[in-house]
């Protein structure tokens, strides 16, 4: 079977009904693909959330609201836990981006009292056995069950009260930037 | 201030070749000679710049604001083809010379993982045009960074007795490795 | 050829990867993990096997001058899907392959037997073809990530074998090109042998 010729029209033809055809078949494909990915975005959120609140009865998600920050451009998200219409907890999600390589998102379970329930690493790209060491409970613990109040959230090389993890002092350094900005948030503007 | 963050993150912390890999075919086919190293971090160059602003301009206009954003890879891949056959166009009747020494590397840059990705790293990172600029531009000059020294490393590995076993493309990547390494002492210098 | 030996030779001999030295932008960003390095060389497989099927079909209605234009949107089609169909279905997977995904549209590899092979054979061959490319490019990329991943965090598969950390190195880019460098020393040996 011969090729077709490469005339002008041929091949202007050609490209316009291959990407007609491709076009078409994709957005197919993402109209049948829209749904599961919305629903793993949401699943995504919300692992991160009951990982750090006590169990509640509501829709976090549902119910989010931002809190803005006092550089005016950013806000943080806060994700309510409700139980029985009373606030039994906040998941604050916070961030900066001061890590050892760049953004750290953090989602800061925060009680009604004040108190940090847990803390989730939501996303980094932090040095694997270094800053990574931030989730391990060694480090995390430090946080969890304390009046942020008392205790400051600065590792101790800043005049504060964490032990930064040995030779991942930024990681370190991050992680208690953003869950102070979290705690800080919440005081500011969360709903008890 | 955040110009010359984008600037020293893009051709130090996290290069597009070593620490990232973007590039790695054309790294490894081109860099045996220090000349044309050159000559490809130049058309490199331009065809990423070029690359990032058109296909910024298309995310901008058009995949965003109808919501068809699922047509990136195709409308970014075609861009970028687009261009390269421009510069052979180019190169042909400008330098000819260039043109012979790279020969069939030239149209590779169309599969060079370092344009597309970078293509895609900007409206990842949700930079405005002129950082997407700089950003594309820091970039090539990242990539030719680590072209030139490994063209130079190469060049003299050419010279050196090599383990028969290691000898060739496995050597060449072992070293890329090694400057891989070298190039992480970079992160923390902002 | 046979068809035997049209699909065999994508493991060894003409490994994409270890004797081509194709697709290795991938092969070094993903595979930290066995399972990642899996997980691309099956995306990459589907591609690959789309397009050679489909660029056989339609090889005879392209005029020879658009020939890769138009090769390039049907690959950028089934990398599309794959890219879609991940998201919503493997959202895990999808995060950690992340760019690397739409990037296998410039994989060397699949524009390479499409251009190659596909353009020229019948739909069995090229179907055939792309199968053991796919699988021989899949093999390499789980071989190296498992190296990656039993030397530098002491599992394999995910499932940890020994407590601590391992050569750290391994699993950071620089490990990926040296770890890469030695299998394709290793499998050269191999060949000869």
């Amino acid at each position: 079977m011969a090729k077709k010729e490469s005339t002008f029209i041929n091949m202007v033809a050609t490209l316009f009904i291959v990407t007609l055809v491709a076009s078409t078949a994709l957005a197919y494909v993402y109209e049948l693909t829209k749904e599961p990915i919305e629903a793993a975005k949401l699943a995504k959120k919300l692992q991160a959330i009951d990982a750090v609140v006590p169990e509640y009865d509501n829709q976090p998600v549902a119910d989010m609201y931002k809190v803005g920050l006092s550089d005016g451009l950013d806000s943080l998200e806060f994700y309510p836990a409700i139980k029985g219409g009373e606030v039994i907890g906040t998941a604050v999600r916070s961030f900066t981006n001061t890590g050892y390589n760049g953004l750290v998102v953090l989602m800061v379970g925060i009680l009604p009292d004040g108190t940090i329930s847990d803390i989730q690493v939501v996303e980094h790209k932090e040095t694997p056995g270094l800053g990574t060491k931030m989730e391990s409970p060694k480090f995390k613990d430090q946080f969890m069950d304390i009046d942020p109040s008392q205790v400051v959230l600065k590792v101790k090389k800043d005049g504060g009260d964490i032990d930064a993890i040995t030779a991942a002092t930024i990681s370190s350094r991050a992680f208690s930037e953003a869950t102070q900005l979290a705690v800080d948030t919440y005081k500011k503007g969360g709903n008890k | 201030m955040d110009y010359i963050i984008i600037v020293v993150s893009a051709i130090f912390i996290n290069n597009i070749l070593l620490a990232q890999f973007l590039g790695v075919c054309p790294f490894l086919g081109v860099s045996n000679k220090l000349s044309t190293s050159f000559g490809m971090t130049g058309a490199v160059m331009f065809v990423m710049t070029l690359a990032t602003i058109v296909t910024y301009l298309i995310n901008h206009y058009i995949l965003a604001p109808y919501n068809i954003g699922f047509l990136q890879t195709i409308s970014y891949i075609l861009v970028i083809a687009s261009l390269v056959q421009m510069v052979e166009i180019i190169l042909k009747k400008v330098s000819p010379a260039l043109f012979q020494a790279l020969g069939v590397y030239l149209p590779l840059i169309t599969t060079n993982c370092a344009i597309l990705g970078v293509a895609i790293l900007v409206i990842q990172k949700e930079y405005n045009l002129i950082e997407s600029v700089v950003f594309a531009v820091s970039n090539a000059i990242g990539f030719g960074l680590a072209l030139v020294l490994f063209a130079g490393i190469r060049e003299h590995m050419d010279l050196a007795e090599v383990p028969a076993g290691i000898r060739g493309v496995p050597a060449a990547l072992i070293v890329a490795g090694l400057l891989s390494l070298a190039f992480m002492g970079f992160t923390g210098i902002v | 050829m046979s068809q035997w030996k049209n699909f065999a030779k994508g493991f060894v001999k003409e490994n994409p990867v270890f004797v081509l030295l194709l697709g290795l932008c991938p092969a070094l960003g993903v595979t930290s993990t066995a399972i990642n390095g899996m997980a691309m060389g099956l995306a990459t497989l589907f591609v690959l096997l789309m397009s050679n099927m489909v660029v056989s079909l339609i090889k005879n209605f392209i005029p020879e001058k658009v020939r890769i234009p138009s090769f390039i949107v049907v690959i950028a089609t089934f990398v599309t899907v794959v890219d879609l169909v991940m998201a919503g279905y493997a959202p895990a997977v999808h995060e950690q392959l992340g760019l690397f995904i739409p990037l296998i549209v410039v994989n060397c590899i699949v524009l390479g037997r499409a251009e190659a092979f596909a353009s020229r054979k019948s739909f069995m061959s090229s179907m055939i073809d792309g199968l053991g490319m796919g699988l021989g490019f899949t093999f390499a990329l789980t071989l190296l990530g498992a190296v990656r991943e039993i030397l530098g965090s002491l599992s394999i598969f995910g499932f940890k074998f020994m407590e601590g950390d391992g050569i750290l190195v391994f699993i950071l880019p620089p490990g990926a090109f040296i770890a890469l460098g030695y299998l394709i020393a290793i499998m050269n040996k191999f060949k000869k042998a």
